[in-house]
This record gives structure tokens, C-alpha cells and sequence, in this order.
């Protein structure tokens, strides 16, 4: 579906002449500018709104994640970013004053219908988090943990092979084979990433939400991680948050501009890092606030 | 930031003329800390030091070198094996027979009682004890160490001052002289008192031992910590982890903390108007102590339980979760296992505070007077604490140093105890 062009309803003409820093409360936004829809998507949300209790967090979102796609979101922070991706696998259930409404669909089917075990969910939506949190055990416990709970592996030999394939895929079995036994926590910060990326990928998901994964790391580790983003779109949809414009701009094909709450606007991450087509997305990607 | 170019003072200076305050500030109080610590230390190491000095002897026992004949005519005149004969038979004359004979010069019927008094009371019970496990040494000639009587313990331990007038002292002079004798025949000697560890609780000082007392501790807090651990952490879980944010959740937390504040004689009354007389459960059983104890421990339990779980950080479930684990998965599986040290080091000192605890136990009659070791959970039984209680309250001069002995006992459970509690918080502390 597509959005109706956006609006700012409060003082565009001084703003835009005056071009200085600006209150974010500010601006109202009507809609989404730009087609927040692909073909086929993978995972469709429409008019998703998301309360803290009284707090109003998400309004009225639609947005769709395609088929090999890196789908990053970027906005000031407090925007909604966080709150939006852990709809997608249903991570906010564990919040109780959470609520969320409007209807989200994997491959078609609405996850949060009754039907949806969101066990089922989590384990074809995997998710990445902001801090690397390996569980405190051994590496290979930490990855062989979710395919174990849910029966994959039918013997030991398989099951260290899934350990070694999705190590292989995160691209740190070759610093960690000797180390298998050591503990997780034990690894730097980026290494700590990339096994929560192949614990992750060892259930097999379809899709990969991650929240701002690189935003606890040096550059080096943050450039592996971007490579294996890259990597992993091949055979995974991939939905990244990120603080980083320029992350965004390198791993990600399609980026959506979050703004207190509303998706302001949706486009191939060329354009909207080239020719931003709502001013807040501009005075964002610009630097005029974050 | 400072403007080059103002002519006020300059911050730095400003800042060094503060700085001297600052760190005299530092270093009172680093001052008053480290009094406080001190005046703790000594006040700690006077109690140590005052109980261990006046407990310490309890751990040695006084003993007689008697050459005893297990001479036929006075235990079986009549030739004779069966078990009720032998039990019932004079032993103390044999005693008697061996003690004459050191003191030959003694015939006065008087003087000789006194005589009598130097070896235990419980001397032939000893003597019967040999002969009943093994009647053949009937005609034979043993040399035996018998515990002396308290009073000559004491004596021999130097807790008789000898310069007292003769009047006012426990310990005769006729007496002290025929112990110096006996001491100057090597018939007299200390040993190692294993008895004070094995045996009950006697009105003899000298055959008095925590024996009993620590099994009655070891059954209640066995029933204390099969009830209240499994009780306290299931609660904790739910509490922490299931339970729906409520007004009755938040009532039962303000409960639980009271709970931990009540003090614990309420307890005693309770398990006295409920186990005893409500339900009829035996007086002064470890089973009702434990009960009771349970009760009493149960807050602790159940906070520090808490605690733990709550120390573990969110991130841990959302990894679990992220993967698909179930909730009750990501609990069992991640959060119980990393906050487990925690919950047990809450136990250990529930049980610690458990063990020490003497108040309730009085309110369900433990304050009985018991010999016999408790065989189980049912049995009437002393424990340590209030062991401690009643020796305290005890006139003879014996029981002076077994309180201290027993007090250095309870001291130490109580200090392995905690110690266990600590190293199992270093040994599992992390860090995120
Ligand atoms: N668990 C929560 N309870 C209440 N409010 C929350 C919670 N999590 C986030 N919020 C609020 O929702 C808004 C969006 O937060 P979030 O999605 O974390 O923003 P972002 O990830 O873009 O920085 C913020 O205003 C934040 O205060
Ligand atoms: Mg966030």
C-alpha cells in the first residue's frame, strides 16, 4: 500500500529558513512518504500502533521487509526503532504494559493471531541484540542450545555440525574451533556478536531482526559484522536498526526514517541518503539532529 | 569552558585552594571507617578469645589408671553367664576393691567414701559395659582409665583454688593430697575427651556431651532445609517470575518482609498453638523444632531467592527467548542455574540464622532434659543452642567450661557455615 505523501504541519517555511538546530516534538507527520511496500514481501506490518501504558510509542506503521533484503531503520533515538523490531518476533509479550495493535504477517499469516505460538515465531524471526549477550556457557552450548531445545540435531555428530556450519556462517569458526569448550564470555566484544549472529542463524530462521548490533563495538569488529550482514542476506531477510547513518548506508538496500513514533519516510537507501524526499529525514541525514 | 581573555580568577586556582579541604575530608573519613572497623575486630576478638580460653579444657577429660580385677565372686558368684545377671551385678565394688588397695592406710568407713568419690559416678557403668560385651574377661585383670569425678577435673585443671580456707572450697585437703599421690604414681592424666562429642547431656558435668545435642541440631535443620528450600524457592520463582503485578502481589511482598522481621519466639508460639497442641505432634521432636525453624527461615530464603533472581540480567532471557525458548525453558534452562549460588547462599545463612536460633525452640519444649541420642526425626531431643542455655543455667563448676566448649562448637558450625555462603559467592560471582 502506499502512503500518502507526508505533511509538516508546524512552521515548515521558518524552518526551512532558518536552517538551524530544531525542537524534534516540533513537526506532526501525516503519513509516510515514499512506498513502504515491496512485491512479495516477507513480513507485511500494517497500521501497527505500539502503547507503553499511556505512552503512545508506535503510530499507525506499515511496513514490509522483502525477500533478501537488508531492511535497516534509523531515527533519533527514543524514536521507536527498538519498539517496532521486537514486534516483528513478539519480544515485547514479555513486556506487560506493553500493547500492540494492527496486524503484522509472516509469509501472509498474522503472527499475532491465536493460532501463532510466538515460541513458533521466535524461531523463524531470530533476533540480535544491542549488547552481545552469549549465555554464560561454553561456545558450542551457547549455539547448540536453541537447535537442542527444539530437536534438530538428531545425534551428537549432526549437532556439532550445525555448531560448525552456523559458526562458519557468522565467519568465526576459524578463531573459535580451537576454543569450543572455553565460555562464550570470554571473547572480545565483536567475537561475542558474531556467536549471538551464529547462535541466532543455528535455528535456522527466516529472518533476522537486529538491534543496533554494532553500536558495543570498535570499527574493526563493527566492519566484520557489516560483511557478514552482506553475507548473510543471501539466504536470510535481515531487519537492522542502527544509529549509524552510514552503516545504514552500507549494508542496507531499503532504509525507513523513524520520528517519534511515526515512520516518516521509506525508500531505496540510495535515495534517501541522496535525495531525501521529507525534510525530517533530511535534517536528520544531514546532522541537524539526533 | 574559561574564557582566556576574563580577568577573574582562574579555575584551576580556584580548584587547588578547594583541593586541600577535599582530600582532609577523605581522609577523616577514612579515618572514622577504619576506628569502626577496629572497635569491631576487638570487640569480636575479646569474645573469641574469652570463650575459647575458658571452653578449651572441656576438650580434655580427666582420667584415673585403676587396675581393675573383674574377680568372679562379686560379679557371678554362682558361675553364672546370663546377660541379667551380669547387668545387675556389683561393678562398683570392684571398684571399690581396686581404689582400696592404692590406699592401703585408708580403713576409715568415712574416708573411704571420700576415696570413692575421686573416679566418675559412672565408672561402673563402664566396667558393666565390658563385662556385658564380653563375659569372658570375668577373672581377668585389666588396667582401665576411668574419667574422674567433675569436682576432681576440676581440680586437676586448676579451677580449685588450693589457698582458699578448707571450708569453702568443693575439694578437700584429704582429698587433694591423695590426688597429688595418685598424680606422683602417673595414675592420673588428661585425655583427649571424645566422650564431650559422642555422649548426651547428664547431670554429671564429666559424662556430659554435645553428642545429642548436635544430632537434635542435625535432624531439625534436616527438616528445616527439606521444607523451607524447596518452599522458599519455588516461591521466588513464581513470585519473580510468573506472578501477575497485582495489589495481591504487592501484599504478599510487604508480607514476606515482615514475615522476615517478626521475631521468632512468635514462631515458637505458633508451632506450640499448631503442631503441638493443635495437631498433637510430639513435644521437644526435631521434627516440630524443624517446623518451626522452617517457618522462621522461610522469608529469608525467600528474598534472598529473590534477589538472585533478579540479579540475573534481562539480557540472558531475551537471548533464550530470541531463540525460542519457552518461558518456562529460559527459567529453567539459564536464569534458575546462574541466580542457584545465590539461592543457596541464602539457605546457608537462613540455616545458619537457623541453627543459632533458640527462642522458638523453647516455646515447643525443647528446654527438655534428655540422655538418650535422638534416633530420628520423632525422638524428643536437645539441640546445641538451647544445650547452651541449660548448661549456662547450671550450678556445678564442671558445666562452666562445657558451656564455653559447646558455645566454641556452635561458633564454628556457624562460622563453616558462613564461610561456605562466601566462597560460594566468589566462586560463582560474575561479571555481565
Ligand atoms: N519497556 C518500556 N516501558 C515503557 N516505555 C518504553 C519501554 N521501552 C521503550 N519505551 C519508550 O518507548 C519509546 C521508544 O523506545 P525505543 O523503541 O527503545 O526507541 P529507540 O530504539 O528508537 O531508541 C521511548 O520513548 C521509550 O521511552
Ligand atoms: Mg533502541
Amino acid at each position: 500500500m502506499n502512503a500518502s505523501a507526508g505533511e509538516l504541519t508546524a512552521e515548515p517555511e521558518d524552518f526551512l529558513a532558518t536552517k538551524k538546530t530544531v525542537e524534534l516534538s516540533s513537526y506532526k507527520v501525516n503519513g509516510t512518504v515514499g512506498d513502504v511496500t515491496v512485491t512479495n514481501p516477507r513480513m507485511r506490518a500494517e497500521q501497527v500502533n505500539v502503547w507503553y501504558g499511556q505512552k503512545h510509542a508506535i503510530k499507525n506503521v506499515n511496513l514490509d521487509i522483502g525477500h533478501n533484503e537488508v531492511l535497516s531503520m534509523i531515527g533519533p533515538s527514543g524514536c521507536g526503532k527498538s519498539t517496532f523490531l521486537r514486534c516483528l518476533n513478539r519480544m515485547n509479550d514479555t513486556i506487560a504494559s506493553c500493547k500492540v495493535n494492527g496486524s503484522i504477517k509472516l509469509d501472509g499469516q498474522d503472527i499475532y493471531h491465536r493460532d501463532m505460538d510466538p515460541v513458533a515465531l521466535r524461531v523463524r524471526v531470530g533476533m540480535v541484540f544491542q549488547k552481545p549477550n552469549p549465555f554464560p556457557k561454553s561456545i558450542f552450548e551457547n549455539v547448540a542450545y536453541g537447535p537442542r531445545i527444539h530437536g534438530l540435531a538428531t545425534d551428537k555428530a549432526s549437532l556439532a555440525e550445525l555448531v560448525e556450519s552456523s559458526l562458519k556462517k557468522a565467519g568465526l569458526w576459524d578463531e573459535v574451533k580451537d576454543y569450543l569448550h572455553q565460555p562464550g564470555t570470554g571473547l572480545s566484544g565483536g567475537q561475542q556478536q558474531r556467536l549471538c549472529i551464529a547462535r541466532a542463524i543455528a535455528v535456522s530462521p527466516e529472518i533476522i531482526l537486529m538491534d543496533e548490533p554494532c553500536s558495543a563495538l570498535d570499527p574493526i569488529a563493527t566492519a566484520k559484522i557489516e560483511e557478514l550482514i552482506d553475507e548473510l542476506r543471501e539466504n536470510y531477510s535481515i531487519a537492522i536498526v542502527t544509529h549509524s547513518m552510514q552503516q545504514a548506508a552500507r549494508v542496507s538496500q531499503r532504509t525507513a526514517y523513524f520520528h517519534l513514533g511515526d515512520l516518516v519516510e521509506v525508500g531505496d537507501t540510495s535515495q534517501i541518503f541522496t535525495s531525501p524526499k521529507h525534510q525530517l529525514t533530511e535534517d536528520y541525514i544531514t546532522g541537524r539532529f539526533g | 569552558m574559561n574564557n582566556p581573555a576574563s580577568t577573574g580568577p582562574k579555575t584551576v586556582d580556584i580548584v587547588n585552594k578547594t583541593l586541600e579541604k577535599r582530600y582532609a575530608a577523605e581522609r577523616r573519613f577514612k579515618l572514622y571507617g577504619l576506628t569502626a572497623v577496629t572497635i569491631g575486630i576487638i570487640c569480636v576478638a575479646i569474645l573469641f578469645i574469652s570463650i575459647v580460653f575458658k571452653g578449651y579444657t572441656a576438650f580434655w577429660q580427666t582420667y584415673l589408671r585403676l587396675d581393675i580385677h573383674f574377680s568372679e565372686e562379686i560379679i557371678a558368684p554362682d558361675g553364672e553367664r546370663d546377660a541379667e545377671t551380669l547387668a545387675e551385678a556389683e561393678y562398683q565394688e570392684l571398684i571399690q576393691e581396686s581404689i582400696f588397695k592404692l590406699f592401703p592406710k585408708v580403713t576409715d568407713d568415712e574416708d573411704r567414701s571420700k576415696l570413692l568419690e575421686i573416679p566418675s559416678s559412672s565408672s561402673s557403668f563402664i566396667l558393666q559395659r565390658m563385662v556385658l560385651n564380653d563375659p569372658k574377661l570375668i577373672g581377668q585383670k585389666r588396667t582401665l582409665w576411668i574419667p574422674t569425678s567433675s569436682d576432681i577435673d576440676m581440680l586437676v585443671k586448676g579451677y580449685i583454688t588450693r589457698d582458699l580456707p578448707e571450708a569453702d572450697r568443693k575439694v578437700k585437703n584429704q582429698t587433694i593430697a591423695w590426688v597429688d599421690q595418685l598424680v606422683q604414681q602417673n595414675r592420673i592424666e588428661q585425655h583427649f575427651n571424645w566422650n564431650f562429642f559422642t555422649k548426651g547431656d547428664s547431670r554429671e558435668p564429666e559424662l556430659a556431651g554435645i553428642g545429642g545435642a548436635i544430632t537434635g541440631s542435625f535432624y531439625t535443620l534436616l527438616v528445616t532445609l527439606i521444607l523451607s528450600f524447596p518452599i522458599g524457592v519455588l516461591a521466588a520463582i513464581y513470585l519473580e517470575e510468573f506472578a501477575p503485578v497485582n495489589i495481591w502481589t504487592d501484599i504478599i511482598e510487604v508480607n514476606i518482609n515482615n514475615l522476615a522481621a517478626v521475631p521468632s519466639v512468635v514462631f515458637g508460639l505458633l508451632g506450640l498453638g499448631m503442631f503441638i497442641n493443635f495437631f498433637g505432634m510430639p513435644r521437644s521432636a526435631p521434627v516440630v523444632g524443624g517446623l518451626v525453624l522452617a517457618l522462621v527461615t522461610l522469608p529469608t530464603i525467600i528474598i534472598a531467592s529473590r534477589a538472585a533472581l533478579k540479579s540475573i540480567p534481562p539480557s540472558i532471557r531475551e537471548a533464550a527467548l530470541g531463540v525460542g525458548a519457552s518461558k518456562m525453558q529460559a527459567i529453567l534452562h539459564h536464569v534458575i542455574p546462574l541466580a542457584l549460588p545465590g539461592m543457596l547462599t541464602g539457605a546457608i545463612i537462613g540455616m545458619a540464622r537457623a541453627l543459632g536460633e533458640t527462642a522458638p525452640l523453647l516455646m515447643i519444649g525443647m528446654v527438655a532434659f534428655i540422655v538418650d541420642i535422638p534416633q530420628g526425626i520423632f525422638d524428643p531431643s536437645a539441640v546445641l543452642p538451647v544445650q547452651i542455655f541449660l548448661w549456662a543455667d547450671s550450678p556445678e563448676r564442671g558445666f562452666v567450661e562445657k558451656t564455653s566448649a559447646a558455645i566454641i562448637v556452635l561458633l564454628a558450625f556457624l562460622i563453616l557455615m558462613n564461610l561456605a555462603a562466601v566462597i560460594l559467592r566468589k566462586r560463582f560471582e560474575r561479571r555481565w
